[in-house]
């Protein structure tokens, strides 16, 4: 298939439900087939790029920190970002930004920017697709 | 590119956010040229029911001054040239009548649905 | 006449919104349109044989397309054995080709 532009709006925050994980399932096979996606993050989606999401040990299975190996939300979105460059095609991540201001998560990883609602529209216009998945 | 936007979720962090987020961003984008029209389905089409007030909330003795104005926001969306519907067997199922809505939101029976998207590029459902 | 892709990732007796959900896929696809639902996340729960709601069934009988993503399957425990008839395994790759067709898509 040809190289497609999509855009994806996110909206659930982190470790909030099973939505952030699909979403990010799905970014993994669009960058894989090399594809350009925008992802619009809006309301606690914001907080899945911020950049103090910090690993911890877990007592309850018996494992530090370490042996937890527990890849955080920015942690991934930072392999997708570098996989799509390395595929030859592109993610960029949109952070709503004035619900990045008032849930105070404006330090987010490198390649994340802020945006507004033309931006989303802006995108979707340019893009073959956009799918929403709200919250609920 | 003419697109529907379905809200189905209401009241969901109206008072946190002064605004429902999904109507906020609609009215935003419209405000940047989109072509954004809305369907309220399952408890969202309350949104359209005339006589909602969130005021008068305080905590700790710090009053909310401008809270979520839903009604405005439908009435605002209509007069700008939205094209608002509202699922009819939603509504009735929720007790609400025809008087209860607000003037200019077209109801869409459930059955309607698939052909009320026909005449849409793109169906956004929040 | 349009395509659709639906995601449904409730289990159907989740919400008393998720059967309107079937309902609408067998109306688009009586209407005339191409029809698949994407089962994910809890969604697959509609997916395993001897389901107290036919409402997957029905969707099939309509000639609706339902596809079970293979990840949330194994999350649920539910083998391909104990799929009901109809219900294709498939997974993410093959929702993001059809989304990248341009099919209408609405996450329900």
């Amino acid at each position: 298939m040809a190289t497609k532009k999509l855009t994806l709006v996110l909206m659930d925050a982190p470790f909030e439900n099973a939505r952030t994980v699909t979403g990010l399932r799905l970014l993994d096979a669009a960058i894989r087939r090399g594809h350009e996606v925008t992802v619009f993050a809006y309301e606690g989606a914001v907080a899945l790029t911020f950049a103090k999401q910090a690993p911890h040990a877990n007592a309850v299975h018996g494992r530090d920190a370490v042996q937890e190996d527990h890849p955080l939300p920015k942690d991934w979105i930072a392999a997708l970002m570098e996989a799509a460059q390395l595929n030859g095609g592109r993610l960029d991540w949109v952070n709503c930004g004035l619900c990045v201001d008032e849930r105070g998560v404006g330090e987010a990883i490198p390649g994340a920017r802020r945006g507004s609602p033309a931006d989303l529209w802006k995108a979707a216009e340019a893009s073959d697709n956009t799918l929403v998945i709200g919250t609920r | 590119m003419k697109t529907l936007q379905i809200v189905t979720t209401a009241y969901r962090c109206n008072v946190e956010e002064q605004d429902d987020p999904v109507l906020w961003i609609i009215q935003a984008m419209r405000g940047a040229g989109a072509n954004a029209h809305v369907l309220l389905e399952a408890g969202a089409v309350n949104y359209a029911a005339r006589g909602q007030d969130a005021s008068g909330l305080s905590f700790g003795g710090r009053a909310q001054t401008q809270p979520a104005r839903i009604e405005e926001d439908i009435r605002r969306l209509i007069a700008k040239g939205a094209e608002v519907y509202a699922v009819e067997d939603d509504v009735a199922a929720r007790g609400l009548e025809r008087a209860d809505l607000v003037d200019g939101v077209r109801g869409v029976s459930r059955a309607g649905l698939p052909g009320l998207f026909s005449a849409y590029d793109r169906i956004w459902r929040w | 006449m349009d395509s659709y892709l639906l995601f449904e990732s409730q289990g159907p007796l989740e919400s008393a919104q998720v059967p309107l959900h079937y309902e609408l896929a067998a109306g688009l696809k009586k209407a005339g349109n191409k029809v698949t639902v994407f089962l994910v996340q809890n969604g697959v729960t509609a997916a395993r044989r001897g389901l107290r709601t036919d409402a997957v069934a029905r969707v099939v009988e309509a000639g609706v397309e339902v596809l079970a993503d293979d990840f949330s399957l194994r999350e649920c425990g539910i083998p391909p054995s104990r799929l009901a008839a109809g219900v294709k395994v498939a997974n993410l790759d093959m929702a993001m080709d059809q989304l990248a067709e341009g099919r209408k898509a609405l996450w329900l």
